[in-house]
């Protein structure tokens, strides 16, 4: 039986081969990890500034926020326009579309596999966070962990459908992916990834939780840390975002399909 | 030396020509700069209230940070990413052996060969800004201080290219680490603003390890009158250090370098 085209064999198949393949390139993905440090320069700005009195996190729980935001954007690190724009200019895109597979199944499991690659360097960033800030370290409860694990998955999946919106454009436009930095820059500012929402004026914040970006790192940044959340506001946004993009996207998706000629045909 | 100038000139001169043909980019990449640079300020103005300021900086003087901060950006958009992006490229597919084989040298042609214009209004646009963060901090340009800060900034744009360079050439030995770079460009981003905001370690790290400081602290303070002949004389130091550090390690490279697939 297959739901969504994919039963247990297909998806051991799938993840098992792209885990190996992400393997191959530990090096290049050790570095991606090193590049997310952008989270603990902000929070050594964030604790020494007259400013910190207005976020709402006294003492350890502003360190607990910034390396749950890394943890958070670690986990949910979206690459699928590129990929895909290299895969339909190189004409690879064709084999995907004659298999009775969905072509996103498989970026998802390279998605996967790559999350996985990358848990032991995300570790050893936030062991070495802790050896330097002791008085920070937590352990979460079970209930937190397992709720901010949820939400990440959440996030990875808004973010996920969000670039393949802009990837599905490259049906029809070959440099898609120029649009996609017109995404990650209110993702950077509004996510929560460099200031906690609680920073921003409250007419900006009101508006911006109307957009999908605090729901990408904030809501499952403070769930890992322990802040006090809405949890039916947060998981309701998420699970709406998602419902909201996924027609669209296999919509688009498919519009662009009966367009695609392959390269040079 | 003539070689060299008219080679440059033709260089650019079809860099240019090339990009005219996507000019569709230009548009989305105008409002990428005015979407990023509002969101810098958006995330400025949160360090700024009433009667508060960033590591002892007033608003408008953390501009001239933020401004000098937008123009590096701009440099990296325009020089840095196209040059010294392909050099991994160049080693992963072999085609670094016809750049070995010109008449000219191989440092020079990898590293100016290129430049995408994406890049200039972001530089015009941070200058603008530094400028006013200047003015409305009560600042009055004078010929000397107009030198010293066009110095500044040369000397921190040789020490960022410096940097650049030493981190790409080593893609010759780690052909697969073509993102090497964006590690570099994740810790530049502290230069956003000024150096006093920082932890003491960090801003031990961030001058003399990771010179970002040179890049936008510095300068800002030569137009606010903050600098002190020491520290200017540091910097021109370390740019010195930094550039011969790259030539030199770009010759030691080259003779590891065996070309693609032997």
């Amino acid at each position: 039986m297959r739901v969504f085209g994919l039963n247990g064999r297909i998806i051991r198949a799938l993840l098992g081969s792209q885990y190996a393949t992400m393997l191959e390139y530990r090096a290049e993905i050790a570095l991606w990890a090193l590049s997310g440090l952008l989270p603990f320069i902000m929070l050594s700005l964030w604790s020494g500034s007259a400013a910190r009195a207005d976020l709402g996190l006294d003492g350890a729980a502003l360190d607990r926020y910034f390396l749950s935001a890394f943890l958070v954007r670690q986990f949910s690190v979206v690459w699928v326009v590129y990929a895909f724009e290299e895969d339909a200019l190189l004409g690879r895109l064709s084999p995907y579309l004659l298999q009775p597979l969905h072509p996103l199944w498989r970026y998802v499991a390279a998605h996967l596999g790559e999350q996985l690659t990358r848990l032991p360097f995300a570790v050893a960033i936030a062991a070495a966070f802790f050896v330097i800030q002791p008085q920070a370290f937590w352990i979460p409860s079970i209930g937190d962990v397992l709720l901010a694990w949820a939400a990440t998955w959440m996030a990875f999946a808004i973010a996920f459908l969000l670039q393949s919106l802009i990837a599905a454009l490259c049906f029809w436009s070959e440099k898609a992916s120029a649009l996609e930095r017109l995404l990650f820059i209110p993702f950077l500012f509004l996510s929560g990834l460099l200031a906690p929402l609680t920073a921003f004026p409250p007419a900006t914040r009101h508006a911006v939780q109307w957009t999908p970006f605090p729901y990408l790192i904030d809501f499952p940044a403070r769930l890992l840390a322990g802040e006090s959340v809405n949890l039916a506001a947060g998981f309701g946004a998420q699970l709406a975002w998602v419902l909201l993009l996924l027609p669209v996207v296999l919509w688009l998706w498919r519009a662009g399909v009966r367009r695609y000629s392959a390269m040079g045909a | 030396m003539r070689r060299y100038w008219r080679s440059l000139r033709r260089f650019w001169g079809t860099a240019f020509a090339t990009q005219l043909e996507y000019q569709a980019n230009v548009v989305i990449e105008l409002v990428a700069v005015a979407l990023s640079l509002s969101g810098s300020l958006l995330l400025l103005s949160l360090f700024f209230g009433p009667g508060r300021a960033l590591g002892g900086w007033t608003w408008h003087q953390a501009l001239v940070v933020q401004g000098f901060y937008t123009v590096f950006d701009g440099m990296a958009t325009t020089w840095l990413r196209p040059n010294l992006g392909s050099i991994v490229t160049h080693v992963r597919e072999g085609t670094l052996d016809f750049v070995l084989l010109k008449p000219i040298d191989s440092q020079f042609w990898l590293s100016l060969r290129t430049l995408a214009p994406a890049g200039l209004p972001e530089m015009v646009l941070g200058m603008g800004l530094a400028a006013w963060g200047a003015h409305q901090s009560g600042v009055v340009l004078t010929a000397a201080m107009a030198i010293t800060v066009v110095a500044m900034l040369m000397v921190a744009a040789l020490i960022l290219y410096s940097l650049w360079f030493l981190i790409a050439a080593t893609s010759i030995w780690f052909v697969k680490t073509w993102n090497a770079t964006e590690v570099l460009r994740a810790l530049l981003a502290s230069g956003r603003y000024p150096l006093e905001a920082y932890p003491a370690p960090l801003r031990v790290l961030f001058t003399l390890v990771l010179p970002v400081a040179f890049l936008t602290t510095v300068p800002a303070e030569v137009v606010l009158g903050k600098a002190s002949t020491p520290l200017l004389a540091t910097g021109v130091g370390l740019a010195a250090v930094f550039f011969t550090a790259a030539r030199s390690f770009w010759i030691f490279a080259l003779r590891h370098y065996t070309s693609a697939s032997s």
